[in-house]
């Protein structure tokens, strides 16, 4: 057998160059950065410095603060990611079903993906003020002691619907081109095999909906990381007690707000081992059983 | 002759083009502020009637968002040696920017250095102390100054049948008849400031080791106190009771009881009277914080809050000239007493006082005195104020203290002890890096 040789050229490297650039600048170098300054107590203003090995780990993560908002980080992620995927999956499936009027009621479901975060949070927020927030007024008569100011898990509840709502347009957008690319005859052989839809659904488009799913798993995780900070931010701000503050939440508070460098790089550097450690434990064990 | 016309014209026009952009060649002072809404009106008027006052120095007022991100802001802007020269930090932060050795240019030295007149004397009691060193002198610029009040809703007090009280017993005693007059008794702002901080202001209690934090950064925190553990338990009777409505962390949200008529009394700053003043449909009051007769006889005065003005180091002679031309503006009684009338902060110099005395402001709106009467009250050894570090987030682990006790999450003392342990590992942290 002849092995084929091709010549090597440097003209790839140049396509790619602008990518690795954008990645060296905007995340290599960062992230590099916040490794060296989680190994430093500076001062804010960067007049002196001190090496201190792992000093800003041991007084920022060992601790219950830290362990608390870790705990509230996961059970959040693991409610959004599931509530708004399930949530835009069925509504999904309802409007592809749709024939008559499905654009509007497609775009109806889209349009909050134009959303910002930090406005979704506001809106929440108002729609849970005490004396004028429909939704909290809501909660009361319908007989749930609702205070999301006192209690933790109606503080919790408020976040994670806020976030959900924002989520869902975002998966119902993916989930409904995946399931119109889904070849029709497959549909109509399964058809003619299955009589429940329920079934068919699980069995068949479920099934094919896999990549679709995996993907938007991954990013939803990430969004709930990471770009919830917004309406954390502009609702509960980690109250009550600290029980609704995410980590990310969290390195904004202590470095952003408190001037704290090397804390807040040290939960941040952690932050990202965590999501490194997700993002490989989602590709090695989940994606196997995804057929694409 | 056509033409000679126009070249005298074109050169008329040069000579005054030229002298236009020779004014805007006046040294440019930067300052950012953290003054939006309504406030940052009047400062943005302040900046334009000291512009139109001289033709030497511009100064920029630029509004960087709330106290948290001006500071960031600041300190980014430092960083890549970029700084602005006038910098508005509030007082959560002050520890922060004093201790980092070379940063700021000290008011008092500044003022002196540049031939503007300076003497801490002229500056009303309260207000000396807060930003300056342990010395006496002033760091910073005290600029908006407030200090909690006592709002009162008068409809629903005359319902009660009750007054306003100045004791916490007191209070005790009317609180239920507020909430059979249908109204909860008491809502408040801002638990670290005036719950905490002020509550040892007003009765004289040591909030920090190392003289509260003026003679070193190696200081430990001292809220974990009988007295705190005493009116802690009571907030948490009153909250069961109905006595006490918590709306959050929010200032706003608090304010927004009392503007509503839920609660019939709300702590908040002197500096909220102008726009409660708008925003509320009813007749309200104002009086002083009130204080526990079982800690002491004589109530002290209270803290300033607010922010204060700093200069960075690392400008130009002619800057900081320009620098201290305009704290001199500033400070001068008419600018004091315009700034105190339209946004409710104290003005910070016994002179501005005076002049609002004699121009009879006091005798329409008897309200806007007892802020400054109230920091104008006997100081004690502990009534300065307090300089400590990280003190941003140890006012969040308060925040996490009183809402834990308020939610029942865990008793009085098992809260101030966590965050007692939360600030001393942060002040210890700023110990370790500011030396």
């Amino acid at each position: 057998m002849k092995r084929v040789q091709f010549e090597r050229s440097t003209v790839p490297y140049f396509f790619v160059a602008p990518q690795i650039a954008i990645i060296a600048v905007f995340f290599l170098w960062p992230a590099a950065q916040a490794i060296y300054q989680s190994f430093l107590l500076e001062d804010a203003f960067g007049l002196s410095s001190q090496f201190v090995w792992f000093r800003n780990y041991e007084d920022t993560i060992l601790n219950f603060a830290w362990l608390q908002s870790a705990g509230f980080t996961v059970v959040f992620s693991a409610a959004v990611t599931l509530g708004s995927l399930s949530i835009a999956l069925l509504l999904a499936v309802k409007a592809n079903e749709v024939l008559h009027g499905s654009s509007s009621y497609k775009t109806m479901l889209m349009w909050a993906y134009a959303v910002a975060p930090p406005v979704a949070g506001l809106m929440g927020n108002l729609m849970f003020n005490p004396f004028i927030g429909d939704l909290y007024t809501a909660m009361n008569v319908l007989g749930w002691d609702f205070n999301q100011k006192l209690d933790a898990f109606d503080a919790g509840f408020v976040v994670i619907l806020i976030s959900v709502w924002k989520q869902v347009s975002v998966n119902f957008i993916f989930f409904l081109s995946g399931l119109q690319g889904i070849s029709k005859g497959v549909m109509e052989a399964a058809t003619l095999d299955c009589r429940s839809p329920t079934k068919r659904f699980w069995t068949i488009t479920f099934p094919l909906l896999a990549p679709t799913t995996f993907f938007l798993m991954v990013i939803n995780i990430t969004y709930a990381f990471f770009e919830t900070f917004g309406i954390i931010d502009t609702t509960t701000r980690g109250a009550p007690g600290g029980a609704t503050n995410t980590l990310v939440y969290k390195v904004y508070t202590d470095g952003f707000l408190g001037a704290d460098l090397g804390g807040s790089s040290a939960q941040s550097v952690i932050l990202m081992l965590m999501v490194l450690a997700l993002t490989v434990f989602q590709f090695r064990f989940i994606e196997r059983k995804v057929h694409y | 002759m056509k033409l000679k016309q126009h070249i005298i014209a074109l050169a008329a026009a040069a000579v005054v083009g030229g002298s236009a952009s020779a004014s805007f060649a006046a040294t440019e002072i930067q300052w950012w502020h953290a003054m939006g809404g309504r406030l940052g009106e009047v400062v943005g008027e302040i900046a334009d009637k000291y512009n139109a006052s001289q033709s030497e120095y511009k100064l920029v007022a630029t509004y960087k968002g709330g106290y948290e991100d001006t500071m960031t802001a600041g300190i980014a802007a430092f960083r890549a040696k970029n700084a602005p020269h006038i910098i508005q930090v509030f007082d959560a932060g002050a520890a922060t920017i004093i201790n980092a050795k070379g940063a700021v240019y000290p008011v008092a030295d500044l003022m002196k250095d540049h031939g503007a007149g300076f003497n801490s004397a002229d500056y009303i009691s309260g207000v000396r102390y807060f930003y300056a060193d342990s010395d006496d002198k002033m760091i910073g610029l005290p600029f908006n100054s407030s200090t909690p009040l006592l709002y009162y809703n008068k409809a629903a007090l005359a319902k009660a049948g009750v007054e306003a009280p100045k004791t916490w017993e007191e209070f005790e005693a009317i609180a239920p008849k507020l909430k059979e007059a249908g109204y909860q008794a008491l809502a408040q702002s801002h638990s670290p400031w005036i719950f905490s901080e002020n509550f040892h202001s007003r009765h004289n209690i040591q909030l920090a080791s190392a003289n509260n934090g003026y003679d070193s950064t190696d200081a430990k925190i001292m809220y974990n106190n009988e007295h705190m553990i005493m009116h802690w338990t009571k907030v948490k009777e009153w909250l069961d009771n109905g006595y006490y409505g918590y709306y959050g962390k929010a200032w706003g949200d608090n304010q927004d009881a009392f503007v509503q008529g839920k609660v019939a009394m709300w702590l908040g700053s002197s500096g909220s009277f102008g726009g409660l003043k708008k925003s509320a449909d009813f007749e309200f009051g104002t009086t002083y914080l009130p204080y526990w007769k079982s800690i002491i006889d004589e109530p002290k005065g209270t803290f300033i809050g607010g922010a204060a003005l700093f200069s960075f180091v690392g400008h130009d002679e002619e800057e900081y000239k320009g620098v201290a031309d305009f704290f001199e503006f500033l400070t001068s009684p008419e600018s004091q007493f315009s700034w105190h009338k339209e946004t409710g902060y104290v003005p910070i110099t016994t002179a501005a006082y005076d002049l609002a005395k004699t121009e009879g402001y006091y005798k329409d709106t008897p309200d806007a005195e007892v802020g400054i009467l109230q920091l104008s009250q006997p100081g004690g050894e502990w009534t300065k104020g307090y300089r400590l570090g990280y003190y941003v987030q140890i006012r969040e682990a308060m925040y996490k203290a009183y809402e834990n006790i308020l939610t029942g999450n865990s008793s009085v003392e098992d809260a101030f002890a966590d965050m007692e342990k939360e600030s001393n590992v942060l002040l210890e942290r700023f110990h370790d890096t500011y030396n």
